[in-house]
Parts: structure tokens; sequence; C-alpha cells
């Protein structure tokens, strides 16, 4: 079986930390990312880097800001090498649930 | 003068700067450096040639000393990896003009709108911050954290320095219209002159695509609107098109307007902002036609589907002689918040000597009015009854 994990955040929880606080959880995530049952994973981009597609007859609705509704709970998730942002908006309102009342939220992911 | 010129050239060095650096900050960077060294010697040594090419070259060469520098400091001593021409001849030919792609980056829809819209009035019309934070009643902090943090999220998610493909165009087009006529519509509440800038803006973008019909309609809209400025204000109230001192027009303004109009309807331009443009073009006829000005209203709803434009088609049925079919129009909208689907309801209710809903109707106005000159306009017409 493969997991997909979805970690949530609270936006500024690294800041509250102290210095030795956060090294440990750094330490934690390493060590984490070294275990050999992880198969990917990535750190993402604050979320004032999110963009949000959805489509609407035809047409791709791009708008700034994180996804951010109750009513829909997340589905999926990918991982895409793009060129540029445009290039990644028109993958993403290819992603069936764009069109069928859902939302792809795009967040540059940070690079090492 | 220098002034004038510097206005005149910042958009473009600044958009040939974006393009080279392939960074916001650092182009804004060499190019105010740039503007600064032309400050200080083009009053003694005179106005180059073409300001513009001497302005990119000397912020390019600025922006690679600088590039070095920062690269020596981190002791990463090796040169940039493309050899870069120093150009001594300032030939227009070479700097090639990149304000489009600028437009479309500034105007990109993954933009926060209040971004877009004061980047693109720092980026292509050359106001300063502060200009932008008096025009936006914001302090110059807050606009420009605004401004930083556009430029962050271009950097950030890789919005591309680029003219988006054919397939991309008409949507992202639209966007870029958008933001252009939010400014215009800033400018209308009577602050900074935001209306003049954005004309400027326009017709920037209509040199830029000659052979797309809606900047030119857009253009269009916005001088005769803009002709139309003087009398649309009495000192601080407003005065209704019907009441307007047409003596206070910028006749030459409307006049270009309508060419550019004629521009865009030639090269088969039927778009939102072409048939406004129509509309506003027949409101400055000597009689004007209300019957096809409803009619052109009505080819407005079916572009937008928008019950604002319904409400505005309503009020053209109305001036053509039929109130009673206005009024049933309006009632069919949902526009209980909107001040003006309210005052529209007083005025046509008063026509058809419905007195006492007339006044519910302009009550229910005042209480959703914010302005002090819509309050007084809405209480005279009140008190009228």
């Amino acid at each position: 079986m493969q997991y997909a994990l979805a970690i949530y955040i609270e936006p500024g929880y690294e800041e509250a930390l102290s210095d030795a606080e956060r090294d440990t959880m750094y330490a934690e995530f390493f060590t984490l990312g070294e275990d050999p049952r992880v198969i990917g994973g990535a750190r993402l981009q604050p979320v004032e880097t999110a963009t949000s597609v959805r489509v609407d007859g035809g047409r791709t609705l791009v708008t700034d800001g994180p996804f951010a509704d109750t009513k829909e709970v997340l589905g999926g998730f990918a991982l895409v090498e793009a060129a540029n942002l445009d290039e990644v908006i028109e993958f993403a309102a290819r992603v069936p649930p764009a069109r069928l009342g859902g939302v792809v939220e795009i967040r540059p992911v940070m690079q090492r | 003068m220098l002034e004038e010129v510097f206005r005149d050239e910042w958009g473009r060095v600044l958009a040939s700067l974006v393009g080279f650096l392939g960074d916001f900050d650092k182009a804004e960077e060499a190019a105010q450096e740039a503007f600064a060294i032309a400050a200080e010697r083009w009053p003694t040594s005179g106005v180059p040639a073409n300001p513009g090419a001497w302005l990119v070259t000397t912020a390019r060469n600025r922006a690679i000393d600088r590039i070095r520098r920062e690269r020596t400091l981190s002791e990463k001593i090796h040169l940039l990896p493309v050899a870069m021409p120093i150009m001594d001849e300032f030939d227009d030919t070479v700097i090639k003009d990149e304000r489009l792609e600028l437009i479309f980056t500034c105007c990109h829809p993954a933009l926060p709108l209040e971004g877009q819209v004061a980047l693109t009035l720092r980026a292509l019309g050359g106001l300063d911050t502060a200009d932008i934070a008096r025009a936006f009643l914001v302090s110059e902090e807050t606009m420009k954290r605004r401004l930083s943090r556009a430029k962050a999220k271009i950097k950030a998610t890789g919005i591309p320095f680029a003219v988006p493909d054919e397939h991309r165009l008409p949507d992202r087009l639209d966007a870029v219209l958008a933001v252009v006529y939010l400014i215009f519509n800033e400018g209308y509440s009577g602050r900074v002159d935001l209306g003049a800038e954005a004309i400027r803006l326009g017709r920037l973008l209509a040199a830029l695509m000659p052979d797309e019909p809606e900047p030119h309609g857009l253009l269009a809209l916005m001088m005769i609107h803009h002709a139309r400025r003087r009398a649309r204000f009495s000192g601080e109230d407003l005065v209704l098109l019907d009441d307007q001192d047409r003596s206070l027009w910028d006749t030459p303004q409307i006049a270009a307007g309508r060419a550019e109009l004629d521009r865009a309807i030639a090269m088969g331009g039927r778009g939102a902002y072409v048939v406004q443009a129509v509309i506003a073009s027949l409101q400055t006829r000597e009689r004007i036609d209300w019957p096809q000005i409803a009619e052109m209203y009505q080819r407005l709803v079916d572009l937008t589907g928008s019950p604002v434009v319904e409400l505005n088609r309503a009020v053209a049925v109305a001036q053509a002689g039929n109130p009673a079919a206005a009024l049933r129009a309006v009632d069919r909208l949902d526009l209980d918040d909107y001040l003006y689907f309210h005052s529209t309801r007083g005025e046509l209710l008063r026509r058809l000597d419905r007195e006492h809903e007339a006044k519910a109707a302009y009550r229910r106005a005042l209480d959703l009015a914010r302005s002090a000159p819509e309050r007084r306009f809405l209480t005279r017409r009140l008190e009228q009854l």
C-alpha cells in the first residue's frame, strides 16, 4: 500500500519555536525523510505563493490565494516539473476535479 | 522637461531590464540608478539622442557591475555565464520593446488584483510608491508591502515574463484590460488623476497590440468618459447626463475616442469594451438615441450576464419612453445591496407617479450611500418628491 500524508500547518509555526526546538524539528524531518518507506515529498513555499485553478464551462479561472472552502476535501496531490507558472496552470486545468466542482491549488516547492 | 522624458522612458527601460536580468527588484534598482545618473548629468551634458537606449545601457552596465561585485564578495570569482556586450552606440534597434511582456507579467491573474493594479502603475506608469499610495488612500508602508508581495510572488511562483501564447491570449488580455479599466474607474472617484494615467496605459496597450480590437475599444471608452469629467460634477455634487453642461465636455477628446472606436469596429471588434464605448459615444450625441442604447445594453447583457448591466439597460428603456417596462425588468433583478438598484427603482416609481413607493426606494438607497455627494444627491431627490 502507498499512502499520501497531507501535512497541515499553522502559518508561521516555525518562528514561534526557539532555535533549539527548531533544530530538533529539522532533525526529525530529516530522519523521517531518510526513512526507506518515504517515496517522495516536498516542503512547500508559504501560502502567499498559492494560486488556485478551477475550470468553468471550459474557461480556466485563475485566482490568487489558497483553496479555502470547507466543503471539499483533499483528494490527491501531484509533484509536477514545469517551465513556469503558466505551464503548470494549464496542467492543473486538465486535472478532472478542476472542472467538476473542485479546485487545484498550485504551490511552488521549496528548493533545497 | 526631464521629468517628462523620465516618465516616457521608465516603462520601456524597466521592461528591458526585467527581460535582461530576469528579476523585478534588481531591474528596478538598476533602472533607478540609471535615472539618477541621468538626472545628474543630463542638465549639463544635454539629453542624449536616444535617451531610452542610454538609460537601458547604463542600467545594464550598472547591474552587471553589481552582480560581479556580489560574486566577488562571496568569493565565487567567475565571470557571468554570458558575455555582455557593452554598447557604445545607442541605437534604438538594439533595445527591444518588452513593455507588452511586462504588462502581462504585472497583470497575471495569479497575483492579487490590488497587487496587479499597483504593479502596473509602478512598472508601466512610472508612478512612485508614494503617488500610488496617495491615489488609493493607503499608507506608503501598505503600498510598499503590496508591491513587494506581488514581486515576491512573481519570483517564487515563476510567473513568466512573456506575452502569452495565442490560445491563452484572450483570457489573459481580458485580465490586462480589467486592470486598466479598474485604474480608470478609481480615477473617477476624484483623487489623483488616475483617469489620465489609465488612458496613457490604454494608449500604450493599443499601440503595442495594434491588431486587437478590445484594447482600442477600452481606450475609446475611457477617452469618451474622461472627456465628460468636468461636467459630471458641480462643485462636489454629481450631475446626471441629462443635466450636464455640454460646453464643459472636451470635444476633441470625444472625437479622438470615436476615432479609436471606429478603428476597433473596423477590426471586427464586438467585445464588451467596444460595446460600452459605442454606448458612451451614443450618449454624447446631440439627440440621444435611447432605443439604440437599450439595444446595445442588451448585447452587453448577452456578453457579460451582469445584473448591473441589466439595470443600465432598464434605465435606457425608461429613457426611451417606457418606464413601466423598465420597472418590470428592474424588479426581476437580485441586487438588493446595490445603491443604484434602489435609486433607479425610486426614479422609475417617481415617473410612474407611485410617490409612496418611490420614497421608500430612495430611503433604502440613502441607507446604502457612503460618499457625501451621493448622500446629498439622494436627499435632494427625496425632498423633491
